[in-house]
């Protein structure tokens, strides 16, 4: 019966969605307000049926119902609770279902917090938000039906596949599409304004706080995956420019362009159309994310279970909205005016060499990506992009971008004063040079581009740090004075240097784990001592033990260095009967300079029956990329919560209602 | 022109479009990319032996019957990289339960055998592909190559090149995990 309910209330949110994609935006063109404020109940409507019906199907997976086919495919009756609930988004039907959720969810949250955006402005946008709505919704019910039943049922499930039976699926899925889907508010307040055919730095302002939330929701998406690949599934990396990778980081790259682009339209009303377009591609390359997982078109680790005819149908939905919101703009951006003149050494020349950069980021990514799909199509020819073409045509773009990020805070509005500026930051250089030849000293080995990088994540660093203290007065004034102004300046500027602060680390610790890694494959007997990486390890002893619902083999490790004892290690090789299947859990000895890696199999040959088989890997600094990605998160917190958000949308209210509310 | 610039978003979108479809019509396997002969039996051959006692005759039979998992590496003497990763295949033979075969390539036999004599043989059979035949049936590029072929007589991997460094872990560590898979 619940599921039953579930997917009946999926209907009736569909329905919704239907007349809200329609009412709202015909009450905005005829300045009936009636209509126009229908879409706030049908927001909030629809958000409570999706909840519904998304409950209904966690409900589902809670009790073992395996009359439901979702639950017979993905779920099993000795699974720990934890995993049960989280099975719901471990497959593809239930991971839509969630994608939706969070799409109602933007919808209601600009009902609950929108209070200040101007009516017809809303009431499009929430109707652009229903065109999406529609589209994914029936595709559910059309070829991804959740709560489609099974008869007979089973006696049991087949059980998730080992390797999502992890803490990370609990989140990771959830915030990246947090994220990825948090766009889609962004996407509809883009079209919105190009039907109202309008920008004003007005509506930069309402849109920032959302884009915003997306991009911290994405940001700590990407890096919860890569800690997650890293730590739990023994992958031994934290990136593999896998596709399914990359198309996760495409939106983040472009949304990153897109924060910066908005602050211009916002302050001085310029890049506007630009803007607009970032707003529709951001959203466009997280749809082309969930369709190339989702339609098998590419190779990747991630694959869900393959469907043509739902590729075909994410396909059709990604051409009415893409290519829609594309027409669009090809028909309304070109009279889309700006103003507000500068000089090209200015703060808003700073921003678009940002932005440039980081499109053109974006673009090697999207080509090394689709690669491979355009040679097949026009020579037949077989290939996949790696790591090789990633590191030699997107690093050498990300660092310039780093170096003249320490640049860009520096710049005045309107026009700058560059030899000024790098005036200001001579002692800057000189430190990071030394910083530089200090690496280069202390590393001989790995490529020359690695030590180049790590002194340009160094200038970054000291670049963002001399200019927080320059705006906090850090010398001129008494620490309590100096605290004081801390306080009274907008947090989004403190936000900033925390996330610039992030970057840095997050280039320091990526260089040095790739460049400086360290990597080796032994055969150990009990008592045995081998040395690596500076550490000798111990292979003491080998038990077994038992496990919820699995059985495992643990082995204790003494890790030892030429000061003495650091650390037991227990890494394990766990066998799930159910699913058949097997993981590896490693064992990590994690300190800030690096990460001795772990993992360990059985003996392969049998007449080397007492010997193990170790995997040992060191990993220099790479705590540095999830400290960063932190930093990145707070930044994006930090800038969230400035006030200046809040203030804005009630100056909005008293200047813009009256204009453009008609009647 | 300017108006050209506003569109040309939409044309790029369409472009990646049209591909797209493409991709998702027709049936291709994005997945079978660096062989053709992944997870394919192996190819029909019959080759005589050298320096192997008791077997004459190495052939796909031959083979496919170990039900065991087996290395196949195609070298030669007169080739420098395939002394550079000689010393990887004995690792291989002294601490995996494999069959490790070895064809080589284009050679002469007395050149092959004298080869075999002063590094030490790591194989446990060694074929004679004198005329190149059987190497164009396995598709190799050239030599080395190693293809890791799992119990059921279906090869399941293909490296072009020395088996060395990270290339050797990485043959190893899928070595492992078919290993691991029987147990």
């Amino acid at each position: 019966m619940i599921p039953e309910l579930g997917q009946f209330s999926l209907v009736l949110a569909l329905l919704i969605a239907i007349l809200q994609s329609i009412v709202p935006i015909l009450g905005a063109s005829r300045g009936n307000s009636t209509w126009m404020n229908s879409a706030k109940t049908s927001s909030l409507l629809m958000f409570f049926l999706v909840l519904f019906s998304f409950l209904a199907l966690v409900y589902s997976y809670v009790v073992s119902d395996f009359t439901v086919l979702n639950v017979v495919n993905n779920s099993h009756s000795d699974k720990p609770m934890l995993y049960k609930v989280v099975g719901t988004w471990g497959n593809h039907e239930g991971s839509i279902l969630l994608w939706v959720l969070i799409l109602v969810t933007f919808g209601a949250a600009v009902v609950v917090f929108g209070d200040e955006i101007p009516s017809t402005l809303k009431a499009r946008t929430l109707s652009v938000q229903a065109w999406i709505l529609v589209g994914f919704i029936s595709f559910i019910l059309f070829t991804s039906n959740p709560f489609e039943r099974i008869f007979p049922p089973p006696l049991n499930g087949n059980e998730l596949n080992p390797l999502l039976q992890d803490i990370g699926l609990a989140i990771h899925p959830p915030l990246l599409y947090f994220g990825y889907v948090g766009f889609s508010i962004v996407f509809s307040f883009a079209v919105a304004a190009l039907i109202e055919g309008n920008v004003e730095p007005v509506w930069a302002r309402i849109v920032r706080p959302w884009i915003l939330v997306a991009w911290t929701s994405l940001s700590g998406g990407i890096a919860l995956g890569s800690w997650w690949a890293y730590y739990e599934l023994g992958w031994g990396g934290w990136w593999f420019w896998d596709p399914v990778e990359n198309v996760s980081f495409m939106p983040w790259l472009i949304g990153t362009a897109l924060l910066h682009s908005a602050i211009v339209t916002e302050k001085r009303g310029a890049f506007k159309a630009w803007t607009i377009l970032l707003s529709i591609l951001t959203f466009s390359l997280s749809l082309l994310g969930t369709f190339i997982v989702r339609s098998g078109l590419l190779t990747s680790v991630h694959s869900f279970a393959v469907d043509p005819e739902r590729g075909i149908y994410i396909l059709i939905l990604l051409g009415l909205s893409i290519g829609g919101s594309l027409v669009l703009f090809a028909f309304r951006g070109a009279s889309i005016e700006d103003d507000g003149l500068f000089s090209p050494i200015s703060r808003e020349g700073g921003l678009l060499l940002n932005n440039l950069l980081l499109v053109t980021c974006a673009g090697t990514v999207l080509f090394g990506t689709m690669y491979p799909l355009f040679l097949e199509a026009i020579s037949g020819e077989k290939i996949s992009v790696g790591p090789p073409f990633f590191n030699i045509t997107f690093a050498p773009i990300a660092l310039i971008l780093c170096s003249v990020m320490a640049i860009g805070p520096y710049l005045n509005w309107k026009k700058a004063d560059l030899p000024g500026v790098i005036s200001r930051l001579r002692f800057t250089m000189v430190l990071s040079l030394f910083g530089l030849l200090a690496i280069w000293y202390v590393k001989t080995t790995g490529p020359a581009l690695a030590i180049l990088s790590f002194g340009i994540a160094i200038w970054l660093l000291l670049g963002v740090i001399q200019e927080w203290m320059e705006r906090i007065k850090f010398f001129d004034l008494s620490p309590k004075t100096t605290l004081k102004l801390i306080k009274s300046m907008p947090r989004a500027s403190h936000g900033m240097t925390i996330s610039h602060i992030g970057i840095s680390l997050i280039v320091m610790g990526a260089v040095a784990s790739t460049a400086w890694r360290q990597e080796s494959v032994i055969f150990a007997e009990l008592g045995q001592k081998n040395d690596f990486a500076g550490f000798t390890i111990n292979l003491e002893k080998i038990e077994n033990i038992k496990g919820p619902n699995y059985i495992s083999k643990m082995a204790s490790i003494r890790v030892e260095n030429s000061k003495g004892f650091l650390e037991n290690l227990y890494p394990e090789r766990r066998v799930y009967p159910v699913a058949g299947s097997g993981t590896t859990e490693s064992a990590i000895r994690q300190t800030l300079q690096g990460d001795l890696y772990i993992s360990f199999s059985e003996a392969a040959d049998k007449s080397i029956k007492d010997k193990w088989t170790l995997r040992l890997i060191y990993e220099p600094l790479v705590n540095f990329i999830w400290l960063g990605a932190i930093l990145l998160m707070c930044g994006g917190f930090m800038s969230l919560s400035d006030r200046r958000f809040r203030r804005s949308f009630s100056q909005v209210k008293k200047i813009t209602l009256p204009i453009t509310e008609p009647g | 022109m300017k108006r050209v610039l506003f569109i040309f978003p939409l044309i790029a979108a369409l472009g990646i479009g049209l591909f797209s479809v493409w991709g998702l019509t027709g049936d291709r396997n994005p997945s079978d990319i660096p062989s053709a002969l992944l997870g394919k039996p192996i190819p029909n051959f019959k080759i005589e032996t050298i320096m192997t006692e008791g077997i004459s005759e190495l052939s796909n039979n031959y083979l496919a019957n170990l039900e065991k998992i087996t290395v196949v590496n195609f070298f030669a003497s007169w080739c420098l990289p395939c002394k550079a990763e000689h010393s990887s295949l004995k690792k291989l033979k002294s601490s995996y339960d494999i069959h490790l075969a070895g064809i080589s390539y284009k050679d002469k036999r007395n050149d092959t055998s004298n080869w075999l004599s002063e590094l030490g043989n790591p194989y446990h059979v060694v074929g004679l592909d004198i005329s190149g035949r059987t190497g164009i049936e396995w598709g190799i590029s050239g030599v080395p190559e190693t293809f890791l072929i799992n119990k059921k007589g279906e090869i399941i991997y293909k490296f072009a090149g020395p088996l060395l460094g990270e290339n050797l872990v990485h043959f190893e560590n899928l070595l492992m995990l078919e290993l691991n898979k029987e147990k």
